[in-house]
């Protein structure tokens, strides 16, 4: 849902307004507006990893994580995402020197890193399936997808507005003075990749060698009562 | 893609159709959400009126079940989601950016884009009628009844696609407030000058950005559970139908503040202007406001107590329950105070505030009855739970409704609403709301279940029903009433001045109706209710202020341009959510459709993006647009608070020391001196 956020969007505008735009607290309009969809989207993954923390150790019938999580190779797509994210400082660094030809560079590198993690998902959902987990067979199945997709739809977008950023780039469109579209996709992704930490350690450090139903640590939802 | 944009010329003109679909002013847009709501308030109340005469008399087989619980959850979805959540953003739209002195709101193509997925989301939910599926599970749609084996038709799936469209609206527009009240405020306006019901928005908005994305998870896992078969609510599969009720009222209890906070600004605006007073301790109402916003987060399981979830949950709900009951008694006797010794002026905004406190007094303290558990396990699901909620939502929240309606019409149209047809208004729905919802009191605890589409006779319950249903008729000729002074009043009305109500607040200072850019001059605010201050100021220096800010020639401010944009995104967001609705059947992409929507959406934004906020041609004298003033950004900018002089002053009449922002004591209402010099400011 609620991806709107992008409706804000980072080509919007005269270029030239942002850095004279005034206002109240001295913070830009669209990066505050960045920051309020971040508190709501930090809800949004919070109420879907709740989710699964409820639910974890709760199917009925397997395969359950230890049988299918993969953390090695999980670790890669890790460390790919995070390099990802040393991309994006570079992106940024770059449109603030004006040095154009840096920009497109770190901004593609950003989505293409962005992309092999996707990939890694990709390959990692084609074999769960093929080792019979589907969003359907069990309550993992069900949190599990459910989660990571939505992680996996917003570095999507990500990288769609990673590449049309590029594209704004080459034009010649982006330095100094229009940091901020640069600054916006990089809070954005940066996010994205702070959401991917906590799911990594919760999901595959620390729930990946999750076995059935009684080996497990399960939590009654009733002491969200306590939260 | 910038060709895109340069294919489709911008949209440009004042008036017709085209103007209003493509418009991004707050003002238009308020108008819009407003109408739209309240036609949705109609839809609503005939859906009230059916329950109504189905419970009049017992043994009824007017409509069959199925058709009762269509109609109870329509209702209920309706009137909060469709009518008092948009009744509460037309006024947000319409008053915040003049109450804070802008000239309109942050983001105005995102304004423009949330009434229009509001009005897609409202007839999605209701286009389930067409198909004669509409939702019947109630508002709160209690798992596992939500699931396919129990609820076999498109009904839900309508009901969960309907509230995510909504959902996107809310946020859209609660990020749009945000960051209008905190960042578009006129130089002065500090956090403690803003006008209460600026406060009340923006604690609103918080609330909505954060409670929302929640019920968007129970919902995608609930579109789920019906269309993928996961069991994230199915005990067979051992989900846990409580998690839905989780996070249903983890969303939901913030949500029941999002209803009832905007109404309890509108009324601390109402009842000084009426009072002539300021609001009694200002600080102390905001403050109270904050920490209803805090606590709305921590007793959403009072909604649960019956489900078993433990003693000490239960009882650890129970106590933050009956402690969010202070900060909103605080209110109230602020309210009270704020009348105290005020010269009260009884026109129709002022009777629907005072009725406002009355009812929503009522509600409250049927409401503390509930917050125990004990009690509240006699009163689960009873008709005492349908008489709190419309005690504290038709009372509450649409009593300050419709007095924001009486108190802010002017400003809108320029005309009054007719005050004898207003007040006639005023005592059928205060009268007909109590025949209708006072005796529920006595059928809930008398035992009638509530969403019991009819009921025996020898229950005894037949006397209180037809009475209620009596009581319907009267709201019925309050509602019909209020539409006749609408028409009379738009048409009949003589013109009411820029200030009808010598009221305190920025938007008085400017004609009715505003003109397009709102402020020529983004005014200056040196305290709290700086139309008072200017006024009395002019006053004092012997010309009293009679005229409106003079109007200026609108080509020199520059203003943000009329887009198709927002309508197109709009657009491609509802075929989003609508195609689920629609499955081929297809091996690996089962619902094609939602990808046209998305496809739909994506070139709505990129053409968004590569459109300027402004239009090149606007600019005249201001020559290359770069340097030309944004709207709502000012000439002049210093930050609130700064370089305010340090002057203590003292209350005559109770001797209470405050800072310079003060009129009036905020505690007990006593004139302002200043012990070091003649206050040569009062009047």
């Amino acid at each position: 849902m609620a991806h709107h956020a992008e409706t804000g969007h980072p080509t919007g505008h005269a270029p030239a307004v942002h850095a004279e735009e005034q206002t109240t607290t001295g913070i830009n309009h669209r990066k505050l507006l960045m920051w309020v969809f971040l508190s709501s989207d930090c809800l949004f993954f919070g109420s879907l990893i709740a989710t699964y923390m409820v639910y974890r150790g709760q199917s009925l019938v397997g395969p359950y994580p230890v049988d299918i999580i993969d953390v090695p190779i999980t670790t890669i797509s890790t460390f790919v995402l995070l390099c990802s994210s040393f991309a994006m400082v570079r992106a940024l660094a770059a449109t603030n020197e004006d040095n154009q030809g840096k920009i497109q560079f770190w901004l593609l590198m950003t989505a293409f890193l962005g992309a092999i993690f996707i990939g890694f998902q990709v390959y990692e959902f084609n074999l769960f399936r093929a080792e019979g987990l589907r969003i359907d067979t069990n309550l993992f199945g069900a949190t599990f997808f459910t989660l990571t997709g939505f992680h996996g739809a917003h570095v999507t977008l990500g990288i769609v507005w990673l590449v049309a950023l590029f594209f704004v780039a080459r034009k010649g469109r982006l330095g100094p003075r229009t940091a901020l579209d640069v600054e916006m996709a990089g809070l954005y992704w940066h996010f994205v990749d702070i959401v991917w930490i906590v799911i990594f350690t919760l999901l595959y450090l620390i729930g990946g060698f999750d076995t059935g139903p009684s080996a497990t640590i399960s939590i009654d939802p009733s002491v969200l009562g306590f939260l | 893609m910038a060709t895109l944009t340069d294919v489709i010329s911008r949209p440009a003109g004042q008036s017709g159709l085209w103007s209003w679909i493509t418009t991004v002013d707050h003002k238009r847009i308020g108008v819009l959400y407003g109408v739209t709501a309240f036609i949705f308030l109609l839809f609503g109340g005939i859906e009230a009126g059916v329950i109504r005469l189905q419970l009049a008399v017992p043994d009824n087989t007017m409509i069959d079940p199925d058709t009762f619980n269509q109609m109870f959850t329509m209702h209920g979805t309706t009137m909060i989601f469709l009518v008092v959540m948009p009744l509460s953003a037309s006024f947000f739209n319409f008053v915040i950016p003049l109450a804070i002195g802008a000239r309109d709101v942050a983001f105005p193509r995102l304004n423009a884009f949330s009434y229009w997925v509001f009005l897609f989301g409202g007839l999605l939910l209701n286009a389930s009628f067409l198909t004669n599926q509409a939702p019947d599970a109630g508002w709160f749609s209690y798992a596992n009844l939500t699931e396919k084996p129990f609820s076999a038709n498109a009904g839900l799936d309508y009901w969960a696609l309907g509230l995510q469209v909504l959902g996107v609206s809310s946020l859209a527009a609660a990020f749009n407030f945000v960051v209008t009240i905190v960042n578009m405020r006129a130089p002065g306006m500090s956090l403690m000058r803003m006008p209460l019901f600026v406060w009340m928005t923006l604690i609103t908005s918080i609330l909505l950005v954060l409670a929302f994305p929640v019920i968007t998870v129970g919902l995608i896992e609930l579109t789920f559970d019906r269309n993928f078969g996961t069991s994230f609510f199915v005990p067979e599969g051992g989900g846990d139908p409580v998690m839905w009720q989780h996070l249903f009222w983890v969303f939901g209890h913030p949500e029941v503040y999002i209803l009832i906070l905007p109404a309890m600004g509108i009324v601390s605006e109402i009842l000084p202007t009426f009072s002539r007073k300021p609001l009694f301790g200002y600080p102390v109402v905001v403050f109270s406001g904050i920490v209803i916003g805090i606590m709305g987060w921590a007793v959403w399981s009072h909604h649960m107590f019956t489900v078993g979830l433990g003693p000490v949950a239960v009882s650890v709900f129970t106590i933050t329950t009956m402690l969010i009951a202070v900060p909103t008694g605080v209110k109230i006797f602020n309210w009270i105070g704020t009348l105290w010794g005020g010269s009260i002026d009884l026109r129709t905004p002022m009777l629907f505030s005072l009725g406002f406190i009355a009812l929503f007094i009522v509600g409250g303290l049927s409401g503390v009855s509930h917050a125990v558990a004990p009690s509240d396990n006699q009163q689960q699901d009873t008709y005492y739970i349908v008489a709190h909620i419309h005690y504290v939502l038709f009372g509450g929240s649409l009593f300050g409704i419709f007095a924001g309606i009486y108190y802010w019409f002017p400003k809108v149209t320029g005309r009054l609403l007719h005050e004898g047809i207003g007040k006639a208004h005023f005592w059928l729905y205060f009268i007909g709301m109590n025949i209708t919802f006072f005796p529920m009191h006595y059928l809930g605890l008398n035992g009638m279940p509530r969403r019991i589409y009819t009921y025996a006779s020898e229950f005894g319950w037949d006397n209180l029903n037809l009475l209620a249903s009596l009581g319907y008729v009267v709201l019925f000729v309050g509602t019909l009433l209020f539409i006749l002074n609408l028409v009379v009043s738009l048409r009949k009305q003589p013109d009411s001045g820029h200030d009808p109500w010598d009221a305190p607040g920025l938007e008085w200072s400017i004609s009715s109706p505003p003109p397009v850019y709102n402020f020529a001059t983004i005014p200056q605010v040196e305290g709290i209710d700086q139309y008072w201050i200017t006024k009395r100021r002019a006053a004092a220096e012997g010309h009293p202020i009679t005229e409106p800010e003079a109007p200026v020639d609108v080509s020199t401010i520059h203003m943000p341009s009329p887009s198709y944009w927002p309508l197109v995104t709009a657009i491609g967001t509802l075929i989003l959510a609508a195609g689920m609705l629609v499955d081929v059947g297809w091996d690996y992409i089962r619902f094609p459709i939602p990808f046209l929507g998305g496809i739909i959406a994506f070139i709505g934004i990129v053409g968004w993006s590569n459109e300027p906020a402004a239009a090149e041609h606007h600019d005249g004298e201001h020559g290359d647009g770069d340097h030309a003033i944004e709207h709502g950004a000012t000439a002049v900018m210093d930050r609130p608070g700064a370089a305010r002089p340090a002057v203590r002053l003292l209350c005559s009449v109770c001797g209470n020391r405050m800072s310079s922002d003060f009129r009036f004591c905020p505690y007990c209402g006593g004139a302002v001196e200043n012990p070091d010099q003649a206050n040569d400011e009062e009047g």
